[in-house]
């Protein structure tokens, strides 16, 4: 009887959300992302590429190289004839630049905000318009306690809107803000810059340089995608951390920007 | 079967209600004539029903409580025999332009397209509903037949080739002419119906009534043929719209504008075409200043009238009407017109819809529609300029792009491979290049020279020594101008080491509060913001250093 009556509920509830959702008892892995390239190997080597569907966060401080990865994930979109879109926090974006890395300037759609708020609203207006194989959304100049006071509602509806979507949702700030709304956290460090110098046996100039570019260190902070097994298990009564905000040696990998002419 | 008829019954009621919906529940009298001397030109049945007769002034037909008086329209008489067109043209090439509200199509070759000869006359009626009109529709194989059988019976009528004669018998003779003098005799001799006609000799009815006589008994037996008189389809789509009362606030504008724009999507659906720009022009309510300070200039000269133009131009063409009134909102929430509303013009260019066809292997773009109102909301957002897509100039000077408006090109939308010969190709194999943020404007910077080689720097209230520099990178151009430009980059290494309080001091507001933001007790961001790649450059015409970018 009991039985019956479950069933009974069951079917009209999916009567009811007919149309809105499909199969609302199925079961979905919701880590089960499209992985797409970074346009860096050595990312895609050590994420798997950037999710479809979720929200990805590249943090690192001023001249980390988060530029150079949204510039690489930018160009690696509209290469493949996606439409992106990007959210320009303060107007920082260089077309030349982003020419040269390969971004179709005609498939991006980019909106030059002054503020976050009006950042966040530009997003959410893109996310729900819907199409975009990339929207991203440039928060790096923002300084972090500002992003900071962005209710966390916030991050959840935008990874609720581009959920069951093909949009990739990419953030690039100082810190991360959006906490578990994020699949992906990535968090970037700047190595060495490499500078190429005159040889003493040319007749140069004596100060003769030219910068080459700088290498880059991606830690993977926190990720949805590859979970260690040893990491699933978190001990509730020590109140560990799980360990995946510790970067380990496999979490790791360094990849070199080139400047344009060095290319 | 050879032509169909469709029949507007009470086309100047119907013209007028296909405006205002709201007038077509009940009794309505149309009043038409010079001001003053109002006079009812046409009723509903409802009105008939109720009392109204034609010629009643605007004082008789008030005393009738339930019957709405309306002034008679030629604009939207106009546009809805405009209407009526584009539906008939939906159906069939071949129309001709009978009267305001007849017209005759030629049903040649249909049947292999939409069945037999009652399903052509239900799609007939179905598409000319879409716009607003109910419609009488005969079909016959003559052209005077299908004619007097929309205007004589209701609905829908098939006269079979051979049974004219007896189907038009039940009409009454009015159908076939309007001429009184005629009427008077046909009724004094006792002949009110065509079938009574029909039996009247030709012979002597040509004696006592001329040619016209003859005319009139061949219609009646439906024997007259005639060649049908070919109408050229029209390109443009216009609608208009008096009002009664001005309108002041968006919202009762965008529920008339949504009406206008509903009749024009209709109308260019059944022409099969979309719409490329819509013209949307109102006429200003005159304020009462200005009549009170011409009256006595302009007492026998009617006033200029103010007018208030907008064009909305759409990327790609589009039919919905819901999305061009999402849009044309947009634009007049941005630019509102300074007077109430007292007319409103709309007009339509037409181009050929757009072609949604994608490749299967082709990534899904954004709708266009939805795109375009995504683009107008930003645009409120951002501002106009602030939002589009980056296009390079040929040209040196640095920061030279521009903004274009974004389009989702249908180019974009093609097959994978097939590559726009400007757009580089990008490989996974090909190293990141490192990105430079501009800092828009470039911000002011000092900096210490030693040996002609900048050592030393002063951002942002903080003193940073040089750790490795490249330049200088001198370029200039556009001497012959006025903006020309003269400039040295270099692109420097910089290690700040410590605060620099006299240009803190001498810093501007803004850069005040970002190095107050900088000074939080946040110790990790500050100490990994003291190095940094930094492009700057000499100014040479202005004498002055500034911070182009940071690599980042």
């Amino acid at each position: 009887m009991a039985a019956s009556s479950l069933a009974t509920l069951r079917s009209k509830i999916e009567a009811d959300l007919r149309g809105r959702v499909a199969s609302p008892f199925a079961y979905r892995d919701r880590n089960a992302f499209e992985l797409v390239s970074t346009g860096v190997p050595e990312m895609d080597a050590l994420v798997g590429g950037l999710p479809r569907g979720a929200m990805t966060e590249i943090c690192g401080t001023a001249g980390s190289g988060r530029t150079s990865l949204l510039l690489s994930a930018l160009a690696s979109r509209t290469a493949d004839g996606e439409v992106c879109a990007l959210v320009d926090a303060r107007d920082s974006f260089d077309p030349l630049t982003g020419d040269a890395a390969g971004i179709a300037l005609g498939k991006l759609l980019w909106v030059r905000c002054q503020n976050i708020e009006q950042a966040l609203r530009a997003t959410d207006l893109l996310i729900q318009a819907g199409g975009f194989g990339m929207v991203a959304v440039d928060l790096s100049d923002v300084p972090a306690r500002t992003v900071r006071q962005v209710p966390l509602n916030a991050w959840f509806r935008f990874r609720r809107a581009v959920e069951d979507t093909p949009m990739i949702l990419l953030l690039v700030e100082q810190e991360p803000h959006a906490k578990t709304c994020a699949s992906l956290v990535l968090r970037l460090e700047a190595g060495e810059a490499q500078w190429v110098e005159a040889s003493a046996s040319s007749n140069c100039y004596p100060f003769a340089k030219l910068l080459r570019g700088f290498t880059v260190r991606a830690d993977v902070v926190r990720s949805r995608l590859q979970i260690p097994k040893e990491s699933r298990v978190v001990d509730i009564r020590r109140g560990t951390q799980p360990k995946m905000s510790v970067p380990r040696d496999a979490d790791r990998r360094v990849f070199e920007a080139e400047t344009i002419w060095s290319k | 079967m050879g032509f169909a008829c469709v029949y507007i019954a009470d086309f100047l009621v119907q013209a007028v209600v296909r405006g205002q919906r709201a007038l077509g529940a009940g009794a309505l009298a149309l009043l038409g004539g010079a001001p003053p001397l109002w006079s009812v030109v046409a009723a509903n049945p409802a009105a008939f029903e109720a009392g109204i007769q034609l010629g009643m002034t605007k004082a008789q037909v008030a005393q009738f409580g339930t019957v709405q008086i309306c002034a008679r329209s030629e604009a939207q008489e106009k546009a809805a025999h405009a209407a009526l067109l584009d539906a008939a043209w939906s159906v069939s090439p071949r129309v001709e332009d009978t009267a305001a509200d007849t017209v005759v199509l030629d049903l040649e070759g249909l049947s292999a397209l939409l069945g037999a000869d009652e399903n052509i006359a239900r799609e007939l009626a179905r598409r000319v509903a879409a716009i607003g009109l109910a419609a009488r529709v005969a079909v016959a194989a003559n052209i005077e037949v299908a004619i007097h059988a929309a205007r004589g019976f209701p609905g829908i009528t098939i006269i079979p080739a051979g049974e004219e004669r007896r189907r038009l018998g039940p009409l009454p003779v009015g159908v076939l002419t309007t001429e009184t003098e005629t009427l008077e005799i046909l009724e004094r001799w006792g002949v009110e119906t065509l079938q009574a006609l029909a039996a009247l000799p030709v012979l002597q009815l040509s004696e006592r009534l001329g040619q016209e006589g003859v005319r009139l008994s061949e219609l009646a037996r439906g024997v007259r043929k005639r060649a049908l008189v070919l109408a050229q389809p029209s390109s443009s789509f216009a609608e208009e719209m008096e009002l009664d009362d001005a309108v002041e606030e968006l919202e009762p504008l965008s529920f008339l504008l949504g009406r206008l724009l509903d009749q024009l999507c209709a109308r260019l659906e059944a022409r099969a075409l979309a719409v490329r720009a819509v013209r949307v022009r109102f006429e200003l309510q005159p304020s009462f200043e200005k009549d009170f300070q011409t009256l006595k200039e302009e007492l026998r000269r009617k006033p200029d009238v103010k007018q208030y133009e907008k064009v909305l131009t759409l990327p790609v063409p589009m039919r919905n009407a819901k999305t061009l009134l999402k849009l044309l909102r947009l634009q007049l929430q941005g630019d509102p017109p300074a007077a109430p509303i007292q007319k409103i013009y709309m007009t339509a260019d037409a181009a050929a819809p757009r072609v949604a066809q994608n490749g299967l292997f082709v990534p899904c773009g954004p709708d266009p529609e939805k795109l375009e109102v995504t683009i107008a909301r930003l645009g409120k957002l951002v501002g106009e300029g602030n939002l589009g897509c980056a296009e390079l100039v040929n040209s040196h000077r640095p920061e030279s792009f521009r903004m274009t408006r974004f389009v989702v090109a249908v180019e974009q939308n093609r097959q994978r491979g097939k590559s726009e010969p400007n757009v580089k190709e990008h490989t996974d194999a090909c190293p990141a290049v490192t990105g430079l943020r501009v800092m828009r404007p470039a911000q002011s910077v000092r900096v210490e020279l030693r040996d002609e080689l900048p050592v030393r720097v002063y951002l942002r209230g903080m003193r940073g020594e040089v750790v490795a520099a490249s330049g200088p990178w001198r370029s200039s151009g556009d001497w012959w101008q006025e903006d020309a430009w003269q400039q040295e980059e270099w692109d420097l290494e910089i290690e700040f080491t410590a605060p620099s309080v006299v240009v803190a001091q001498h810093a501007a507001p803004a850069l005040r509060q970002e190095r107050s933001e900088q000074s939080q007790p946040n110790k990790q961001s500050r100490t990994d913001s003291q190095h940094g790649l930094y492009r700057i450059y000499y100014d040479a015409l202005r004498q002055r250093w500034f911070v182009r970018g940071v690599y980042a």
